[in-house]
C-alpha cells in the first residue's frame, strides 16, 4: 500500500475533471485520478452543443437562458445556480475558444450557433439559436481542448486508478474530507491519496440501464462512493431518456439533428411532435419527446414489425448539410444501421442518457452532508453532482456547460480551500474497506456471475423505471434490486490475479450499480408526481404542494447491519421565477 | 416535401439472426507464462454485432480473464483499437457480417507497444509521443475580450485533423513504428498538423522543427496503413505530406 499527498486530489478526468484541473494546477499541487485516460472519457461522446447566450446570430441574452433551463428542469432547477450558470456560459465559451476550441464559425468568423431543445426566445415565443458547437463533436472537441489543455498546464495524471473509498474524519464533530483510496488496475496495488481537498467528477451511471448514450465505464463509482459514506444523494429519480438513440443500441444520435431540421415521425409518416408541442414541435424538450415518442408506439403507432420504434427523418436535408454538420451521427447510422440518412429514415428509440441527480453541492461545488451543512475540503462536478441546474429535466447543451462552469468553480473553490487548510487526519486503517471488499471477490466461492446479475437489473431498470412509471412497475424494480443485491453477495470472479484485473473491477461497478439503482427506485417510488424526467403514470400531474422539493437519500445501516435507504427532502431555491404550467 | 416510404428498412428479421463464430484471440499473462498463445472462443453472434460484442460474450459467459480495454462502444473514446483479421480496426466499430464470420476471426493487440496482458498494451510511449509535438494552442500578446475571430474558411483548413481521437491505430500500423519506437508516428504528427495549420497558432515554427528531428517526419515511407487504419477517417498520410511541404516551404 502506497501513501501520496497532494494538496487536491480530483476523481475523474472528463470534462469537468479536466476544467478543474486546469485551474486546480494553476494554484495548488493536484493529482487527477482516472480509471481510463483522459481523452477516453465520455464528455468525447457529447455531440450537439455547449449553451450560450452569446447572441452572435440572433437576438439573445442570459436571463432568457436562466428561464429555459428553470422551465426545462420543471421547477425543481435552484433558480440562483441557474442564473450562475447562465451567466457564466458566456465566459465559458470563450474560455474554450481561447484555448484552442475549434468552434464552427459564422461567416464574420464569430462562433456559429443553432437551434437546441428547449431553448427559446424571450420565455418561449419561438427557437433561438444558443447552441455554440463544432459539427457533432462539440464534446469531442471539448474533451480533447481540455485534455490539450492540461499536457500544457502539466497537470498530473494517474491513468488507470479506481478510486473505490471516500476518506471522512470526523474533526470536532464534523464530518470533514481526509482523501481517497484507490485500486490501480496494472498492478492491483492499493493506493491511499491523503488531500486536502477532493473533487469528485467521475461521471454519470446510466449503465443500470440497458438502451442507453452511456459508456460501458460509467457505473457510479463516485456517487456510490460518497452515499456509503453516509453522505446524500439527490434527486437520483429523475434520469434523462434522450429520444434519438439508435434503435435496441441506445448510441445517441444528437438532438442537434432536429435542430438542424430533422423531423420524428410515426409509422404513418406523421410529425408527431405537432401534436404534443405545437411551438417547439420537435424541439421541445426532451422529457415531453420521449413521452411522446413512448405514447405514440403504445398507441400502435409505431414503426417496424414489432411497432417498437420510430424515425428520425432527415431526407428532407441537403447531404451537404448533413456532411457539414451531421458528420458523426450519419456515419453511426451507416455502420451499425447499415442506413443511408440522405435516403432513409433512422429507426430510433429513447435511450438512457443522463443523471439529472448525483452528489448535493452548493455553487461553489461544496458537498453537502444534509440540507446545509458542508463537507470541509469535498467537492463535486459535473453529472457527478446535483448544484441543481437541471431539476427534473436537463436542456440539451446544458451539461457541456455545466461541467465547464461548475468544473471551473470547483477547481478554483478547491485549490483555495487547499492552500488555506492542513491535512486532516487519515482514519485508522484508511484502506481497510477496500481491502476487504478485493479481497473477498478474490477469494469468493460463490455461485453467481456478475454478467447475470447486471443483465437482470438493467432488464427491470429498463421495463420498471424508464420513460413511463407507476407505483406497480417501481415496486416491481425495488423488489427485483433487492433479490440482486443479496445474490451479488455470492458473486464470484474467475480473474484471481492482480495484473489489470477488469474482471474484478466490473464486479465492484456492479456493486455501485446495484446501490444506485437502489436509491433511485425507492426516491421515485416515494415521489407521487410527475415532474420533468420522472412521470408517474398514477399521478400524471405536477405537485407543487407537495413536492416542489429536492428528495435527499441517506445510506442507513441498521444495528443488525441492514442497510435501508433513508429519504429526507430540501427546499427548491426559488429567486424570481413562479412555477408555471409548462407548454412547449 | 416528400414523406420517406416507412418501412424499407426492416424487411429482415423473422428466423434467428444467429451465426456460430469462432474468435481466435491472443491471450498473454505473464503472471501466468511469459508466453502469448492463440486461444479459440466459439460463439452465437449476430452478425449485425461489433466485434466488441463478441470479446463482451466472451468474458461474460466464457472466460472473465479476458482482458482488453473498452469504454463508449461506438467508436469516440479511442479505448478498442486492436488488430482484427490482420488490420488496425476499432473493436466496437466493426460488424461481425463485415469481416467474413466463416473464418476464425482474429483478434490480436495492436503492435509495436509493448502488450502487458491479453489486449492491453502499454500507452504510455504514444502519448509521450504526442505530448512532445505541443499539441496546445499556444498565442501571443494580449488575449481578446471576445473570441479570436476565425473565418470558415481557415476553420475548415484543419478540420480533419481535428477528429483524431487518439486510438494509436495509425501509429501501431506503421511499419517505421514497429521498427524504431523512437519515430514519433502518425497520430502525433497528425496532432501537430491540428495545430500548425490553426490560423490562430503562433507556434507553427516550433512545431516543425520539433518534426524535423531525425525521428520525426521524414521517417514516413508513405506506406499509406495509417490512413487505412484510421476509424476516424483522417487523411493521415495526406496530413503528414502537408507537414513535410511546410517544413521545406516554411509556408502554412
Amino acid at each position: 500500500m502506497k501513501i501520496h499527498k497532494y494538496d487536491t486530489v480530483i476523481v475523474g478526468a472528463g470534462g469537468a475533471g479536466m476544467r478543474a484541473a486546469i485551474e486546480s494546477t494553476k494554484r495548488s499541487r493536484t493529482a487527477v485520478l482516472t480509471k481510463l485516460y483522459p481523452t477516453r472519457s465520455h464528455t468525447g461522446a457529447a455531440q450537439g452543443g455547449m449553451a450560450a447566450a452569446l447572441a452572435n446570430v440572433e437576438e439573445d441574452n442570459w436571463e432568457w437562458h436562466t428561464f429555459d433551463t428553470i422551465k426545462g428542469g420543471d421547477y425543481l432547477v435552484d433558480q440562483d445556480a441557474a442564473e450562475i450558470l447562465a451567466k457564466e456560459a458566456i465566459d465559458s465559451v470563450l474560455d474554450l475558444e481561447k484555448m484552442g476550441l475549434p468552434f464552427n464559425r459564422t461567416p464574420n468568423g464569430t462562433i456559429d450557433q443553432r437551434r437546441f431543445g428547449g431553448h427559446s426566445r424571450n420565455h418561449g415565443e419561438a427557437p433561438v439559436r444558443r447552441s455554440c458547437y463544432a459539427a457533432d463533436r462539440t464534446g469531442h472537441m471539448i474533451l480533447q481542448t481540455l485534455y490539450q489543455n492540461c499536457v500544457k498546464e502539466g497537470v498530473e495524471f494517474f491513468n488507470e486508478f479506481y478510486v473505490l473509498d471516500q476518506l471522512i474524519t470526523e474533526v470536532d464533530g464534523v464530518k470533514r474530507s481526509a482523501g481517497v483510496v484507490a485500486y490501480e488496475l496494472a498492478t492491483g496495488e492499493i493506493h491511499i491519496f491523503q488531500a486536502k481537498a477532493v473533487i469528485y467528477a467521475s461521471g454519470g451511471c446510466g449503465k443500470f440501464f440497458r438502451v442507453t448514450s452511456n459508456a460501458h465505464t460509467l457505473t457510479g463509482d463516485g456517487q456510490a462512493a460518497v452515499y456509503r459514506r453516509g453522505l446524500p444523494l439527490e434527486d437520483m429519480e429523475f434520469f434523462q431518456f434522450h429520444p434519438t438513440g439508435i434503435w435496441r443500441m441506445g448510441i445517441l444520435l444528437t438532438e442537434g439533428a432536429r435542430g438542424e431540421g430533422g423531423i420524428l415521425r410515426n409509422k404513418d409518416g406523421e410529425r408527431f411532435m405537432e401534436k404534443y408541442a405545437p411551438v417547439m414541435k420537435d424541439l421541445a424538450s426532451r422529457d415531453v419527446v420521449s413521452r411522446s415518442i413512448y405514447t405514440e408506439i403504445r398507441e400502435g403507432r409505431g414503426c417496424g414489425p414489432e411497432g417498437d420504434h420510430v424515425y428520425l427523418d432527415l431526407t428532407h436535408l441537403p447531404p451537404e448539410q448533413l456532411d457539414a454538420k451531421l458528420p458523426d451521427i450519419t456515419e453511426f447510422a451507416r455502420t451499425y444501421l447499415g442506413i443511408e440518412p440522405y435516403t432513409d429514415p433512422i429507426p430510433i428509440q429513447p435511450t438512457a442518457h443522463y443523471a439529472m441527480g448525483g452528489i448535493p453541492t452548493n455553487v461553489e461545488g461544496e458537498v453537502l452532508a444534509d440540507n446545509t451543512t458542508v463537507v470541509p475540503g469535498l467537492y463535486a462536478a459535473g453529472e457527478v453532482a446535483c448544484v441543481s441546474v437541471h431539476g427534473a429535466n436537463r436542456l440539451g447543451t446544458n451539461s457541456l456547460l455545466d461541467i465547464n462552469v461548475f468544473g471551473k468553480r470547483a477547481g478554483i473553490a478547491a485549490a483555495e480551500y487547499s492552500a488555506k487548510h492542513d491535512y486532516v487526519e487519515l482514519p485508522e486503517n484508511p484502506a481497510e474497506l477496500v481491502v476487504e471488499q478485493v479481497e473477498r471477490l478474490r477469494n469468493s466461492t460463490g455461485t453467481e456471475r456478475v454478467a447475470e446479475i447486471r443483465r437482470e437489473l438493467q432488464d427491470t431498470m429498463d421495463a420498471n423505471v424508464m420513460v413511463f412509471r407507476t407505483e406497480q412497475t417501481i415496486k416491481t424494480a425495488v423488489e427485483k434490486i433487492g433479490e440482486l443485491r443479496e445474490r451479488y453477495r455470492n458473486v464470484a470472479i474467475q480473474d484471481k490475479g492482480k495484473r489489470f484485473n477488469t474482471d474484478l473491477l466490473e464486479a465492484i461497478e456492479l456493486g455501485n450499480l446495484l446501490d444506485l439503482a437502489e436509491v433511485m427506485a425507492i426516491s421515485a417510488l416515494a415521489r407521487k408526481e410527475s415532474r420533468g424526467g420522472h412521470y408517474r403514470e398514477d399521478y400524471p400531474n405536477r405537485d407543487d404542494v407537495n413536492f416542489m422539493r429536492h428528495t435527499m437519500a441517506y445510506r442507513e445501516v441498521g444495528d443488525d447491519g441492514t442497510e435501508t435507504v433513508r429519504l429526507d427532502y430540501k427546499p427548491v431555491v426559488q429567486t424570481r421565477y413562479q412555477p408555471m404550467e409548462r407548454k412547449y | 416535401m416528400a414523406t420517406p416510404v416507412m418501412d424499407k428498412v426492416e424487411a429482415e428479421s423473422a428466423a434467428s439472426p444467429y451465426i456460430t463464430v469462432t474468435f481466435r484471440v491472443r491471450r498473454f499473462n505473464p503472471e501466468v507464462s511469459a508466453e502469448a498463445t492463440w486461444e479459440d472462443f466459439q460463439l452465437e453472434i449476430d452478425p449485425k454485432e461489433r466485434v466488441l460484442d463478441g470479446l463482451h460474450k466472451i468474458k461474460w459467459d466464457l472466460d472473465g480473464t479476458l482482458t482488453f480495454r473498452r469504454s463508449c462502444a461506438h467508436g469516440i473514446c479511442g479505448s478498442d483499437a486492436m488488430r482484427i483479421n490482420g488490420r488496425n480496426r476499432l473493436a466496437c466499430k466493426t460488424l461481425i457480417k463485415d469481416i467474413n464470420p466463416e473464418k476464425p476471426i482474429t483478434v490480436e493487440p495492436i503492435k509495436g507497444l509493448t502488450v502487458l496482458k491479453d489486449l492491453v498494451v502499454d500507452m504510455e510511449p504514444f502519448f509521450q509521443a504526442y505530448r512532445d509535438v505541443m499539441p496546445f494552442l499556444v498565442t501571443t500578446g494580449n488575449e481578446p475580450t471576445r473570441e479570436r475571430l476565425q473565418s470558415a474558411e481557415d476553420r475548415e483548413r484543419f478540420d480533419d485533423t481535428t477528429k483524431c481521437i487518439l486510438c494509436a491505430a495509425c501509429t501501431s500500423s506503421c511499419p517505421v513504428f514497429w521498427n524504431d519506437g523512437q519515430y514519433f508516428g502518425p497520430a502525433a504528427i497528425v496532432n501537430a498538423h491540428r495545430f500548425i495549420f490553426d490560423s490562430r497558432d503562433e507556434a507553427g515554427e516550433q512545431r516543425l522543427e520539433i518534426l524535423n528531428d531525425k525521428d520525426g517526419v521524414w521517417r514516413c515511407r508513405t506506406t499509406f496503413n495509417c490512413t487505412d487504419a484510421c476509424p476516424r477517417g483522417i487523411e493521415v498520410t495526406k496530413a503528414i505530406q502537408e507537414v513535410k511541404r511546410a517544413l521545406i516551404t516554411r509556408r502554412f
